[in-house]
């Protein structure tokens, strides 16, 4: 179980890295999708089975399906260049990755509660997610940056998950999934608005 | 009892179903009533918590203390306030299917208003949850329930900039709340043994819980929770540099749900960070997260004052004295002793004056059809008594005599002279002093000179577009002049849970 | 000694007989995919031994740098692969920090071959000069970075640093078993040196060796002007470098075994990795040249990934 665990929180990261290099929407909801996969494995090693079912079913398959289905209704499909250079968001990742393990090694950590490499992991995800919502320009960039930041805070609050925090876990799922649901449909105003769903062009609200 | 609190989470849920399914004309009529009862549920609340006894509900998931009791009934008075205005507004809006755009791009139309009022009826539900619960995890839900529900009520006017604003609401108060959900984890993370954790998680009473046994948390962790409650529910009240999303969303939105969104929703972030405090204040830190919530505040109240001066947009410029109000009170609160209360005070009187404002920014709206408030001119010749509680507003919300905002503001000052800390008031001064310049120069070029010429005659004012502001204004005003000892009683109540 | 010294110039005779196999797999793997029988699997061997009886063209405008180039390159790939070990024996010119020697002689190597392209005064050949010249210098600080994981996991299994630092104990199979202790990071090491074998032997998705035109073309282009032995030279010194590549994957993936069963599981896992650069070069299309730092840059990503990653542990 130490083994798988550890396999899966590897697999996590090197996920987030390439999720930082991908320059096309589809891939980053085929990387997403394998985050809620990883997630759910993560949870039966901790033998929580009700949970990663619930896991694997909303963020493996309903929310990687409710992105795919904004993004084949948008009429647009051209690649827009990010805000910086991809080049840059991984960089930035790495750095995220080194600062989360030197933070790892000065908090006090309790050896019983985070096994090892779980703290750096799920701060590296947050990391990655806030790269990517500020990193691109796309609308559908963003809010799956939210959703990557949003499975790192989930993997960080796994240890502490007993047997009476399932609903509340649950509820937590389920606002995930509300909140990308009406990001989808604001999605969808914004393509059928303004053409194209690049957010850079937003400046009409400014001082 | 318990069957009031749950009536007052479950009556606007409900009422929102039944807004869906109904048709037009019913939600005119369901708005106002159900804001009306969820007035009455509120103040019984207030007063049983007042006089001592602790309402419980739910296996207590709602249990109201002074703190929260205090931003319902705030929520609540500007929720009916709002939806008696929302009567005429609804009305007027119905005139036309297809509306003019102010900036000349091509005309738009609105949201189906069924949507309106069931998500405003959903947003005060979610604002209930927040204001009542002592668990956490719950206030985080509701927190995020009251974003989700409120960015369709954004996007009621549909065009461009609504939709822009919409869009950096949604991403930006999403991703801050995200980060106040790490808090949330990390306060798990420093009060945790093994044999710990059952006993604090099968209570719903979180807070009681962590503020009892707050000594035993380890410090580093709290820290961090905090920073990280701080930042996150700090975005989504608006404290600078966090607050970029605000001006625009509040500019864009329709102007009573505005009014709920600066006048309500700020608090209840703030409440967000004030459990926080709570807890920090118990372990022995509260000298860590006030001196925290202090430098936050003093910074928005600077950012507020430099966007303030120059600003030409009326309702941008509400929005900016909204950002500058909400780091008033953060200092307030950070300051701690005397100045607490003031801040109580500060809340109540914000509120109900930036309600008003927002409500009457929609009249000038409606009438001028220009947001520029160099293009507005001689308010006091074409809308009277617009144009006249407009200017009382601006007194009020710039702090001026005889509106209750002097009087908290004048606490939370000598809180800080008496709290040792002189440039901090002196800084505190100068911001006020700018802003108030910056106000009266807009307000006063709008409200004066002669009546623009492709307006001639003066239309009568219909009743509703007027009298919630009007009672908003009298209440403020009543505040300056005379605080009733039940409600200062109750203010210190609440200032007592947060270092007052 | 003697038996080791016996094995290791078998084994050494057996990578200099086997090389030219590589070439004729990956034809052969490349033609089944495109629906063709394709050439005879031994074709190489046969184009050196007619590109041998050859006489040679040389052109007027080159010195004795073009003379000399092919066989400067040809000797270094020679040096190159007398220091990796073959077959689990150590080799006996081993020492600590030779995989700075073996790069290095690749690199002197390559180099002989841009001169002499350039030495010919083409404006072709320089052109693939100079882009052989850029993809090395992206290359190399990848193979050096990908070696320093290896170093240090090899240090953290507690072996001095006196064998650490050389060929034979980071290639000798020892750290095939790690990756059953969940170090999972370890397995994007084989990957990284996949890509460095793509990129150094200019393999699809970098380069085409298949192409004719001018434009596309890196490796294939600085060899326009040699013929005959010259050729023959190039030719083999190619298939040596691809045989080195993949030794080099083979050695980290086989665990350690018995002599000469280690022997046939690295052989068979060369020819394996020939058939996989063939799968890869049938089913991917040629990168645009702007796009093979991207490769370079994730393969460098991963490598710092895997490093970070041991020195937490």
């Amino acid at each position: 179980m130490e083994t798988a665990l550890q396999s899966c929180l590897f697999l996590l990261m090197l996920n987030n890295l390439l999720m930082l290099g991908s320059t096309r929407i589809m891939w980053l909801i085929r990387f997403t999708a394998f985050q809620g996969i990883l997630l759910a494995g993560m949870l039966l090693t901790m033998e929580h089975a009700l949970l990663a079912a619930a896991v694997l079913l909303i963020k493996g398959a309903l929310l990687p399906g409710l992105l795919w289905r904004t993004r084949n209704r948008l009429h647009s499909h051209h690649r827009m260049r990010p805000r910086m250079h991809v080049a840059v968001g991984v960089l930035a990742g790495m750095g995220g990755l080194v600062l989360s393990l030197w933070l790892e090694a000065r908090l006090f950590t309790l050896p019983a509660l985070f096994p090892p490499l779980l703290l750096p992991t799920a701060l590296t995800t947050l990391f990655c997610g806030l790269i990517l919502v500020v990193g691109r320009t796309t609308a559908l960039a963003q809010v799956i940056g939210y959703l990557v930041a949003e499975n790192g805070i989930f993997l960080l609050g796994m240890p502490l998950m007993t047997a009476g925090t399932t609903w509340f876990e649950l509820a937590l799922l389920l606002d995930v999934f509300v909140a990308v649901f009406v990001m989808g449909i604001a999605i969808n105003h914004i393509g059928n608005t303004f053409e194209s769903i690049d957010v850079g062009r937003f400046r009409s609200l400014r001082d | 009892m318990t069957a009031m609190l749950e009536a007052l989470l479950f009556l606007p849920l409900g009422a929102g179903c039944i807004i869906l399914l109904g048709t037009k004309a019913m939600c005119r009529v369901l708005l106002p009533l159900t804001a009306l009862g969820h007035t009455a549920l509120a103040a019984w609340t207030t007063y049983a918590v007042g006089t001592g006894a602790e309402p419980r509900a739910m296996n207590g998931l709602l249990a109201p203390d002074p703190l929260g009791a205090l931003f319902l009934m705030l929520a609540s008075l500007l929720f009916l306030a709002a939806s008696i205005y929302a009567v005429y507004y609804l009305r007027e809006e119905d005139r036309l299917e297809v509306h003019a755009d102010i900036h000349g791009g091509p005309g738009f139309t609105n949201a189906p208003q069924r949507r309106l009022a069931a998500c405003l009826c959903f947003f005060l539900s979610s604002m209930t949850l927040v204001t009542t619960t002592p668990h956490l995890g719950a206030l985080w839900v509701g927190i995020e329930g009251t974003t989700l529900s409120s960015a369709p009520l954004i996007y009621f006017h549909r065009h461009q900039r609504s939709l822009e604003a919409t869009w950096k609401y949604l991403i930006i108060c999403s991703v801050g709340i995200a980060l106040a959900m790490v808090g949330n984890i990390l306060l798990s993370v420093a009060f945790y043994t093994p044999e710990g954790m059952t006993a604090m998680v099968e209570g719903m009473d979180q807070l009681g819980w962590f503020v009892s046994h707050a000594r035993a948390g380890e410090e580093t962790w709290l820290k961090a929770a905090y920073i990280f409650l701080l930042v996150g529910y700090g975005t989504k009240m608006g404290l600078a540099p966090l607050h970029n999303w605000l001006p625009d969303a509040h500019s864009q939105a329709p102007s009573l749900v505005s009014a709920l969104l600066s006048g309500a929703l700020l608090n209840c972030a703030l409440l967000g960070i004030l459990r926080g405090h709570q807890i920090m204040l118990a372990a022995g830190l509260g000298g860590f997260s006030g001196g925290l919530l202090s430098f936050f505040g003093l910074i928005s109240l600077v950012t507020a004052a430099i966007f303030i001066v120059g600003q030409g947009h009326y309702k941008r410029m509400l929005a900016y004295s909204s950002v500058e109000h909400m780091g008033i009170l953060a200092l307030g609160i950070g300051v701690g002793g005397l100045a607490v209360s003031g801040a109580m005070l500060h809340a109540v009187c914000h509120s109900l004056t930036k309600c008003m404002l927002f409500l009457l920014s929609g009249n000038i709206l409606a009438r001028y059809h220009t947001f520029s408030s160099y293009d507005v001119r001689g308010m006091r010749w074409t809308m009277p008594i617009t144009g006249a509680l407009w200017m009382a507003g601006f007194l009020a919300v710039a702090g001026s005599p005889p509106f209750g905002i002097f009087i908290s503001e004048f606490i939370i000052f000598k809180g800080m002279l008496a709290a040792d800390s002189p440039l901090l008031a002196a800084a505190y001064l100068l911001a006020l002093a700018v802003i108030f310049v910056g106000l009266s120069v807009a307000v006063l070029r709008m409200v004066q000179g002669n009546r623009p010429t492709d307006m001639p005659q003066t239309l009568r004012e219909p009743l509703l577009s007027v009298l919630p502001p009007l009672v908003l204004g009298l209440a403020v005003l009543t505040l300056g002049l005379w605080i009733p000892d039940w409600l200062w009683n109750f203010l210190r109540k609440g200032a007592a849970l947060v270092g007052g | 000694m003697k038996q080791d010294m016996a094995v290791y110039a078998a084994q050494f005779v057996l990578a200099l007989v086997l090389a030219p196999l590589l070439p004729g797999i990956i034809n052969r793997v490349k033609a089944k995919f495109a629906g063709r029988h394709g050439k005879p699997i031994l074709q190489t061997y046969y184009d050196l031994a007619k590109l041998m009886r050859k006489g040679e063209v040389v052109s007027h405008t080159t010195t004795w740098v073009f003379a000399c180039g092919s066989a400067v390159s040809l000797a270094a790939t020679l040096c190159a692969i007398a220091l990796l070990p073959l077959g689990g024996a150590t080799s006996p010119l081993a020492f600590t920090g030779d995989f700075i020697l073996a790069a290095y002689l690749l690199g002197m190597g390559r180099f002989a071959i841009m001169l002499s392209a350039m030495d010919t005064g083409s404006a072709f050949e320089g052109m693939g000069a100079s882009r052989e010249a850029t993809f090395a210098a992206l290359a190399e600080p990848l193979f050096f970075l990908a070696l320093l994981v290896l170093t240090s996991v090899t240090l953290d299994m507690g072996r001095g640093p006196h064998t650490a630092f050389s060929l034979s104990s980071l290639f000798g199979g020892q750290i095939a078993g790690a990756w059953a202790m969940g170090r999972g990071e370890l397995l994007l090491l084989p990957c990284i040196f996949f890509i460095l074998l793509l990129v150094e032997n200019c393999r699809i998705p970098v380069d085409d060796p298949n192409t004719h035109l001018e434009l596309t073309m890196i490796h294939e282009v600085m060899v326009l002007d040699h013929s005959g032995p010259n050729l023959a030279m190039v030719v083999y010194g190619a298939a040596l470098k691809l045989w080195f590549f993949a030794a080099l994957i083979a050695g980290l993936m086989t665990p350690a075994l018995p002599l000469w069963q280690q022997a046939a599981l690295r052989i068979t896992t060369v020819l394996l990795l020939a058939v996989i650069v063939g799968i890869v070069e049938s089913v991917m299309a040629r990168l645009r040249m702007d796009r093979v730092p991207f490769l370079l840059g994730s393969a460098s990503a991963m490598a710092a990934l895997a490093l970070i990653l041991t020195q937490a542990r």
